[in-house]
């Protein structure tokens, strides 16, 4: 048998680990992931273990780790995931490690620090550089309308002179200027000895504050200020939490010292910068390109310790695992048992027995890299504990495996129904989803996934949504392919036809027939058919008679639901029957599984075959007993068949039963599936009884040891009544199985009527789907495929991305959720409620891959 | 004219083909899921084929066709209406 059919055998085995050996040989095993160890002091409080010390100093490790892997992240360094994992290092190599990590963060912070220095010293030499430039450009239209003002102030004057107050009504604005800057320059210029200089100072402002500044200084300064500003327009880092924030260059221009102190309170309540401004503009080029050397040499510095950063990163970002590995270690350490002379660690662990080699193998090696002389000792043990479930997967099986497991975990050696889902669930799927677009669109989304599936796992997103579809690509794959097939059978591609072989149907009217009626229906009897069915799947001319389309498709769809739905019924019984060989539980075979077998064949097996037997005897072109009219109705047949009651008296013309004899079979079929139902209620339960009292005979007469008869007696009565255990106990016991036989015989009885109408959602989904396909098209594509002209193209481009977000959002997302969640249930209930047990628990081997991948929790819960 | 039983061997052939031979052909270390999906694909697609083929093999009814349809049908599957009309759909 392979693989996956049934989970691997395991045995429970004992490890005696050398003191010095023992942490490389877990290191080996953690890489081989193939060892789920118990907990062997389960008592004992976590902080009370032998190795708390350890897991605590990689704690601390961790989390300075942590903090390098904030920096890392902050920095937007790639982590460089190269796949490998570095073995774990010894443990002496750890203080070496801490010492590390402790340089490593010391030197970060003290980084950090100098960086932000740095960058405060850059920003304050960007600014001042943009003080220089911006101002330069100040000053350098000042001085023209300095020597304008100038004159045009002395023209004032003059005129003022001449026409007294006749021009009182001046711009204000314009003369108040005019005298602030140019009577001063004009008076500086006429008296250079006078001390009434015009001050400036010169900074920088966030941007957003700048208007208020502006109104506060004309407030506080009664308007004897002047202002000029100018934005700076590529943003700056703000040193201290790297934000990029927008800032203007201002000066501002006053007389008097009074003043001065007035707008300087100004600036720095407004949080400005001010910077020093030389004034003459030989001085302000000199520190200009002082400014720009400092830059140049800010820029190479920061540059360097960004590389310096950087590489103290990137050194940081390999131990991330390393750490882990080890902490992962000490925790496994922690549960083990201390030797009586302390030289030994005991071990107990779950173990694949194919695997045993293997772990010897890695043993060997863990003892070698310690140095150790003494080998490690691998017993295995007997036990009658439940050992771990463990299937074997690959990342084809993986997805289909886990929609076993969220079901149940297999009982331990159970038949597991994983492999025939592989098909079984696409399959049933695409019954529901039967369309040819649909299934293409599902498949290449698929196909994408499995094409791009490195690049799309390395980049792990924490997206749920997203993962649930990228675990489950192949079977989105196998779904859309699935439905490609079904679609093609259904004849079904966005709810039109495909004409690929020619319609068996042919339309032989004459003209004056057509237009005189509305109506007109082909007839299977005449030359209308051909007399042999379309070759592959349905034939398009039903896809086109709008009028009885659906009355066809609903009598086909549901019979094959229900033929589909009896086989994979029956495939689930048959499935029963390895696991109760395999048990070698005999009773079961013969008292469970042939009559439960028997049953739903001489029922509902039979029911399938009568539809068969309908397709092939009545035709359209036989004479009465088998023609259209005869044809009686199966659901009616098969409900007589139950109660017994005798059919209605056909028409004219016709019998009431589809073939000879078909009474008699049906009496004979009704009272054999009726005498199945005493056996699988009382077969077991009598068979226990009978067991137990020869077990009990042989108790009293002969010598043989009460354990063994006790033992075979377990064994075969699933109970466990341990010779001469009295009486009381055993009633007990029985009663419970005589009760358990009871509700899995009513349960399989009634279960199999309504599993099998169960399977008619099958065609319920499937009618639901076609209609919802069609009325988009008749609603939507339709109304842009009917335009002319031009406009009908701009229409159709407009109605077309309409129904293609609906198709794709309701038609594949949403029906697909839905007959997803549908097959899922025919699967959990109908098709594993026939063999499947689900009661085992999972096997979680100590591997490192999972506790990195998982964020360092190792499950140390696992034994529980 | 090609005998009527031409499609279903065929198809029954192909079906065949991939459900008991390729088993045959499977290797690797999935040797046996191998061959258990590929019978499965065969059995599940063929008893869809066959449950299609033979639901249409004795029609007891014929498609219900509008005015519209039957000359859409004529143009445009070749089968034209006796005594010719032009043929406008509406």
């Amino acid at each position: 048998m392979g693989s996956l059919f049934r989970s691997e055998e395991m045995t429970l085995c004992q490890l005696f680990l050398q003191s010095e050996a023992a942490y490389a040989c877990v290191s080996e095993l953690g890489e081989l992931g193939l060892v789920q160890f118990r907990d062997l002091n389960p008592d004992v409080n976590v902080f009370q273990r032998k190795f708390v010390n350890e897991v605590r100093r990689c704690d601390e490790m961790e989390r300075k780790l942590r903090y390098l892997e904030k920096e890392i992240k902050k920095d937007g360094i790639p982590m460089l995931d190269t796949g490998e994992s570095p073995e774990a290092p010894q443990p002496r190599e750890m203080i070496d490690l801490e010492a590390t990590f402790e340089k490593l963060e010391n030197e970060l912070r003290e980084v950090n620090q100098n960086a932000e220095a740095l960058k405060r010293n850059f920003l304050e030499l960007t600014e001042l550089k943009h003080i220089l430039r911006k101002t330069q450009v100040f000053f350098d239209e000042t001085v023209p309308t300095v020597s304008y003002n100038t004159s045009s102030s002395t023209a004032t004057f003059k005129s003022r002179w001449r026409y007294g107050r006749r021009q009182m009504a001046d711009n204000q604005n314009e003369d108040e200027q005019a005298q602030l800057l140019g009577e001063e320059a004009g008076v500086r210029a006429s008296q250079p000895g006078q001390n009434l200089k015009l001050g400036f100072v010169a900074g920088v402002i966030l941007r957003e504050r700048l208007a208020a500044f502006e109104r506060m200084l004309w407030r506080a300064c009664r308007g004897n200020v002047f202002l000029r500003q100018a934005m700076i327009e590529s943003p700056l880092e703000d040193p201290s939490n790297g934000d990029q924030v927008y800032k203007s260059v201002f000066i501002i221009f006053f007389q008097g010292d009074q003043l001065k102190t007035r707008v300087k309170k100004i600036c720095e309540g407004f949080r400005a910068t001010l910077y020093p401004c030389p004034e003459a503009p030989a001085d302000r080029r000199e520190m200009a390109m002082g400014v720009m050397t400092r830059i140049e040499d800010l820029n190479t510095v920061l540059g360097q310790t960004q590389d310096h950063r950087h590489r103290v990163l990137v050194a940081a970002a390999k131990n991330l695992k390393i750490v882990r590995k080890i902490k992962a270690i000490y925790h496994t350490l922690n549960l083990f048992n201390l030797d009586v002379t302390q030289k030994c660690l005991i071990a107990e662990c779950w173990v694949p027995v194919l695997d045993i080699e293997t772990i010897q193998l890695a043993l060997r090696r863990g003892t070698e890299r310690s140095g150790s002389s003494v080998p490690p000792i691998l017993n295995r043990m007997q036990t009658f504990e439940n050992p771990p479930t463990y299937n074997r997967t690959n990342k084809f099986t993986k997805a289909f495996q886990a929609l076993i497991d969220a079901y149940g975990v297999a009982s331990y050696r159970e038949m597991n129904p994983a492999p025939y889902t592989i098909i079984t669930f696409p399959f049933l799927f695409a019954v529901m989803f039967g369309d040819l677009g649909h299934g293409t669109l599902m498949a290449l989304f698929g196909l994408w996934m499995i094409r791009k599936e490195k690049g799309l796992a390395a980049q792990k997103t924490t997206n749920e949504i997203w993962n649930i579809f990228f675990g489950g690509r192949y079977i989105i794959f196998l779904m859309g392919v699935f439905s490609m097939y079904t679609g093609l059978i259904y004849n079904d591609i966005f709810s039109k036809s495909l004409n690929i072989f020619g319609s068996h149907w042919h339309v032989n009217y004459n003209k004056t027939t057509v237009l005189n009626n509305k109506h007109l229906q082909l007839n299977p009897s005449t030359v209308d058919y051909e007399g042999e069915p379309y070759p592959f799947g349905m034939d398009p001319i039903w896809q086109v008679a709008t009028a009885n389309k659906i009355i066809f498709q609903n009598s086909y769809k549901m019979k094959i639901s229900i033929i589909l739905g009896v086989i994979h019924m029956i495939f689930g019984v048959s499935l029963s029957l390895h696991n109760h060989t395999y048990f070698k539980n005999r009773n079961a075979v013969l008292y469970e599984f042939i009559p439960q077998l028997v049953f739903l064949v001489m029922m509902f097996f039979y029911l399938a075959l009568l539809m068969f037997i309908k397709w092939n005897r009545y035709a359209a072109t036989n004479s009465p007993p088998y023609s259209a009219g005869c044809a009686p109705s199966i659901l009616i047949t098969f409900i007589d068949m139950v109660l017994g009651n005798t059919p209605k008296t056909p028409l004219e013309g016709c019998e009431s039963y589809m073939y000879a004899g078909q009474s008699l079979f049906q009496s004979l079929f009704r009272f054999i599936a009726l005498c199945c139902i005493p056996v699988m209620l009382l077969g077991k339960p009598l068979k226990i009884i009978q067991a137990r009292r020869q077990a009990n005979r042989q108790n009293l007469t002969g010598a043989t040891s009460d354990a063994e008869v006790g033992m075979t007696n377990g064994t075969a009565g699933g109970g466990a009544g341990h010779g001469g255990g009295g009486d009381n106990h055993e009633e007990e016991e029985l009663s419970e199985i005589c009760i358990h036989q009871g509700i899995h015989t009513i349960e399989f009885v009634l279960g199999s009527v309504s599993h099998t109408a169960s399977y008619l959602r099958l065609w319920a989904l499937s009618l639901a789907h076609a209609q919802l396909a069609e009325v988009l098209w008749n609603m939507v594509l339709s109304i842009g495929l009917r335009q002319e002209g031009w406009t009908g193209g701009i229409m159709l481009t407009i109605v077309f991305a309409f129904w293609a977000i609906l198709t794709i959002g309701i038609l594949v997302l949403m029906e697909g959720l839905s007959a997803f969640l549908h097959t899922l249930r025919l699967h959990w209930v109908e098709f594993q409620s026939k063999f499947y047990k689900g009661t085992g628990y999972a096997f979680q081997p100590f591997a490192f891959d999972q506790i990195i991948e998982n964020g360092g929790t190792p499950a140390v819960e696992g034994a529980e | 004219m090609v005998s009527p039983w031409l499609a279903p061997i065929i198809i029954t052939a192909i079906w065949g083909f991939i459900g008991i031979i390729c088993p045959f052909f499977a290797r690797g270390p999935n040797k046996g899921v191998t061959q258990c999906c590929l019978m499965l694909v065969a059995s599940t697609c063929w008893l869809f084929w066959l449950c299609c083929y033979m639901t249409q093999m004795n029609p007891l009814i014929g498609p219900k066709l509008t005015r519209n349809e039957i000359l859409i049908i004529a143009r445009e599957w070749g089968n034209p209406i006796k005594d010719q009309i032009d043929i406008t759909y509406y």
